[in-house]
């Protein structure tokens, strides 16, 4: 109670309920999209919460109503079992709510006690709030191991650490109550188990933790309770310890779903790509990616592992003729330019090589163009969509669309819609289908189900496989862990722009790849 | 070229520079928010108006002053309305403002006065008079620094010492004050402020009121401190000069005063032909000198004087996600 008493919140002077958080008949609307449906939910004082579901399951909704951000259409929030009116921001923080979202909220140029006293200064003076500060964030990273250099700027701090300041942010407003918007997804392993210590800490001092999440594992291993959303409604709350991955994992699509990848042993041929001492420099002429030399043969995935940001995304631009580089690349024995007008997505393709990129909304789709012109682009100059030299042959585009979205299950099945219009794995198999279809000798796919749901992930690693099993080569990248693991016949580790070194997925560990993944060499560690 | 030539050009160059310094200042405070302002020449130029014309028609250049600001703040709100309410592009409204300004001052100033677009002279009460610091006559005995003190510091209206006082004042808001956070925080990422349960509408508006306020300081100086009325097109450009100053000061109220005296040092160069022919020892034509200040603001908005980053979220209007 102690914590509580500090705030001096009317609210928490005389818990009389055991929920820090009640949600009763919850329900928003946005246009003829219903959101939330009927929501209720208990969250008890003092535990780890987890909610889960598929993009778009209304999780965030949820949330963002629970912050401010929103207001419900109809429905009740308890906090600490008093009835709670929160139109806005300010009122959430009151109740004792703090936020850390996916994307922090932190002003890049300044320092970590700026951002921490933005908006709960004590006065229309900096220096006493700059000084309280001080101190306030010298016991809380005490207290939870929440360690980060008070005068550093944020620009120069990691993904890690600023979530740290998001943490120290909500802290510092004496927040009883976080809530935690798909924490891990830009961490290392490492950091994200120091994440989950972090939280751990806060529980024990009696703070309510909600988790959004939709890794399985991490709410396996974090949570108490865990609350299963589907579109828009609240489909189960269990206790954690009293279910597992499959029975959540069904809960969360509505059947049952495969979660391991079944994959035969590789038929691995000849050398399909050649790497040698590729790099590339950014526009500002820094050096992205750093002399990398690898070989992929005919009928094997080979996994890239790193932290987002270490030359993955150039490794694949490179490859794929949208960036400039240096070094020499060659598919089937023959060299590829790497630099000048014959270096380009078209002459890549021709070549041979299909590439699905990491960020399909700005590289793979145009977002307010329809589904079959989407399927089009990059290869609109084929023959078949071709009725004469001058004029294209849309109806057989159309036709073809109509085909590939049977083959690869999109939903709606309608061409004609904006590509904006589907949802994040329904986009992505779209590409995928184009890409893939087009018998490519090589295959670049990157981060394969960002945002995609955990029904359209099986279905894509499946793909996946099937054309692993066809004699293609693979360049998997990702930043999930999981997913190399179980998708890869080998892995490589990228770190700073140079590979770690390459690792068998049957032998090696995620505490390894983990620390490759951290820059320290993996061998030399274990 | 002998010292008291030289006294003449600085004395000339900070009176030539104080309308850059307030409205240099005055764009500081709205671009710090995030908006974007084209639009400094067209409140300067309505200011410039007002003023001239209520203190012509009250005979007081304070009431007039007042009018001045009023004319630059409601410019300055269609502004904040257009760009922070409705979400527009502050470009294109800055611009449409100018466009405005440039025929309403000369329509309205016609209407009034019947003199081909220009107000009637000011004299007297109706223009700033100049000020005398304490003991300027009786230090200008010292060596150098005297009559430094006596010519160039001493002897301007009110609103260049308000300009030079308002740097060190802007300073202290931006990087000392509660406001000056959240100005700042606004306008390099507004979703913190939002998410910290901070209005950015709020914040956003007052910085544009602020600029209205001080464009409206540096307007009517042009036409009751500078000069003795208001003239089609009087300000010619300065709120561009401005804008430039801005970006070559890199967002810093110090810098600000540094690089508008320079663009003052530059305009105070043209009306001395005859120093620079003895300095240079060629007779450089005066349109030529004229030109020195925009081709100065030409190389600074091209960016070759170094790079300088701008607030990040500048020129976007805050939408809510999520």
């Amino acid at each position: 109670m102690a914590a509580q008493a500090k705030g001096g919140r009317q609210a928490t002077a005389a818990p009389t309920s055991p929920y820090a958080i009640e949600l009763k008949g919850i329900s928003k609307a946005f246009g003829p999209v219903q959101a939330n449906k009927d929501i209720n939910i208990q969250v008890p004082r003092g535990t780890i919460h987890g909610i889960i579901g598929e993009n778009g399951a209304g999780k965030s909704t949820l949330m963002s109503i629970l912050y401010g951000f929103y207001r419900a259409d109809s429905g009740q929030i308890l906090i600490n079992g008093t009835p709670t009116a929160i139109p806005d921001s300010q009122s959430a923080i009151r109740a004792g709510i703090g936020m850390v979202f996916q994307h922090f909220k932190l002003v890049q140029n300044f320092t970590v006690l700026e951002n921490v006293i933005l908006g709960a200064e004590d006065g229309p003076m900096l220096n006493s709030s700059l000084t309280k500060a001080r101190k306030v964030l010298a016991d809380l990273s005490r207290e939870y191991e929440l360690d980060v250099n008070p005068d550093a700027l944020i620009e120069d701090l990691s993904v890690g650490h600023q979530q740290r300041v998001e943490i120290l942010k909500a802290l510092y407003r004496q927040a009883d109550i976080l809530i935690l918007d798909e924490p891990t997804g830009v961490l290392t392993p490492e950091e994200a188990d120091h994440l989950f210590r972090i939280l751990k800490g806060l529980k024990d001092q009696g703070k309510t933790i909600i988790l959004i999440t939709h890794k399985l594992r991490e709410i396996m291993e974090a949570t108490d309770h865990v609350s299963v959303m589907r579109r828009g409604t609240m489909v189960a709350t269990v206790k954690t310890a009293e279910s597992s991955p499959e029975s959540l994992a069904e809960l969360m699509v509505g059947r049952k779903v495969l979660l391991e990848v079944e994959k035969g042993p590789a038929k691995v041929g000849q050398t399909v790509l050649t790497v040698e001492n590729l790099s590339v420099k950014d526009e500002h002429g820094v050096v992205r990616l750093k002399g990398v030399s690898f070989e992929i043969k005919a009928g094997e995935i080979l996994g890239i592992a790193g932290v987002a940001g270490n030359g993955q995304s150039e490794l694949l631009e490179a490859l794929g003729g949208i960036a400039r580089a240096s070094g020499r690349i060659a598919l089937n024995g023959t060299n590829l330019p790497l630099t000048g007008a014959k270096a380009n997505g078209q002459t890549r393709r021709a070549a041979g090589i299909s590439h699905v990129p990491e960020d399909r909304q700005a590289l793979g789709l145009i977002m307010d163009f329809a589904a079959w012109e989407n399927v089009a682009f990059g290869y609109h100059n084929a023959p078949e969509y071709q009725k004469n030299p001058l004029i294209m042959d849309n109806a057989a585009i159309w036709a073809d669309t109509e085909k590939k979205m049977a083959t690869y299950d999109v939903r709606p099945p309608i061409p004609s819609l904006p590509a904006k219009s589907f949802s994040g794995g329904n986009q992505q198999k779209i590409v995928v289908a184009r890409e893939m279809e087009r018998n490519p000798d090589l295959l670049l796919i990157g981060q394969p189900t960002r945002g995609v749901d955990i029904g359209a992930i099986e279905f894509i690693h499946k793909q996946i496989i099937a054309l692993r099993d066809q004699g293609k080569a693979i360049l998997l990248v990702s930043v999930e862990l999981d997913e190399i693991m179980s998708l890869s016949d080998r892995i490589a580790v990228m770190f700073d722009g140079q590979l770690m070194g390459f690792r068998d997925p049957e032998t090696t560990n995620e505490r390894e790849l983990g620390l490759m993944m951290a820059g320290m060499n993996g061998k030399a560690a274990t | 070229m002998d010292y008291a030539t030289l006294l003449q050009m600085l004395d000339a160059t900070l009176r030539l520079a104080t309308p850059l310094l307030l409205a240099c200042l005055a764009g500081l405070y709205s671009e710090r928010a995030g908006v974007f302002d084209i639009g400094l020449e067209g409140k300067m130029l309505m200011a410039a108006m007002s003023s001239a014309a209520v203190a012509a028609l009250t005979g007081s250049v304070w009431v007039g002053l007042l009018a001045g600001i009023g004319g630059s703040l409601l410019f300055a709100l269609v502004h904040g309305v257009a760009s922070i309410t409705f979400r527009g592009n502050q470009l294109i409204a800055g611009v449409a403002l100018n466009f405005v300004a440039s025929g309403v001052t000369v329509l309205i100033a016609q209407d009034l006065f019947q003199q081909g677009g220009r107000t009637a002279a000011l004299t007297g009460a109706a223009r700033f008079a100049q000020i005398d610091l304490p003991f300027a006559e009786s230090l200008r005995a010292v060596p150098i620094l005297g009559p430094f003190y006596a010519e160039v510091l001493s002897g301007h209206t009110i609103l260049v010492y308000v300009a030079l006082l308002l740097v060190p004042l802007t300073w202290w808001v931006l990087f000392r004050t509660r406001f000056g956070l959240r100005l700042r925080a606004v306008g390099e990422n507004p979703a913190s402020v939002d998410t910290a349960g901070v209005s950015v509408v709020r914040l956003r508006y007052t910085a544009v009121l602020i600029t209205g306020v001080l464009c409206g300081l540096a307007g009517a100086y042009m036409a009751t401190g500078l000069q003795a009325g208001f003239g089609r097109e009087m300000t010619a450009g300065r709120g561009y000069i401005a804008l430039a100053a801005l970006i070559f000061a890199k967002w810093r109220p110090w810098y600000c005063l540094y690089a508008t005296l320079l663009f003052g040092f530059l305009q105070a160069l043209a009306l001395r032909p005859d120093v620079i022919e003895r300095v240079v020892g060629v007779n450089v034509p005066i349109p030529a000198l004229d030109a020195l200040p925009y081709i100065l603001t030409v190389v600074v908005l091209a960016g070759l004087v170094g790079k300088a980053t701008p607030p990040r979220a500048g020129g976007e209007a805050y939408v809510k996600e999520r």
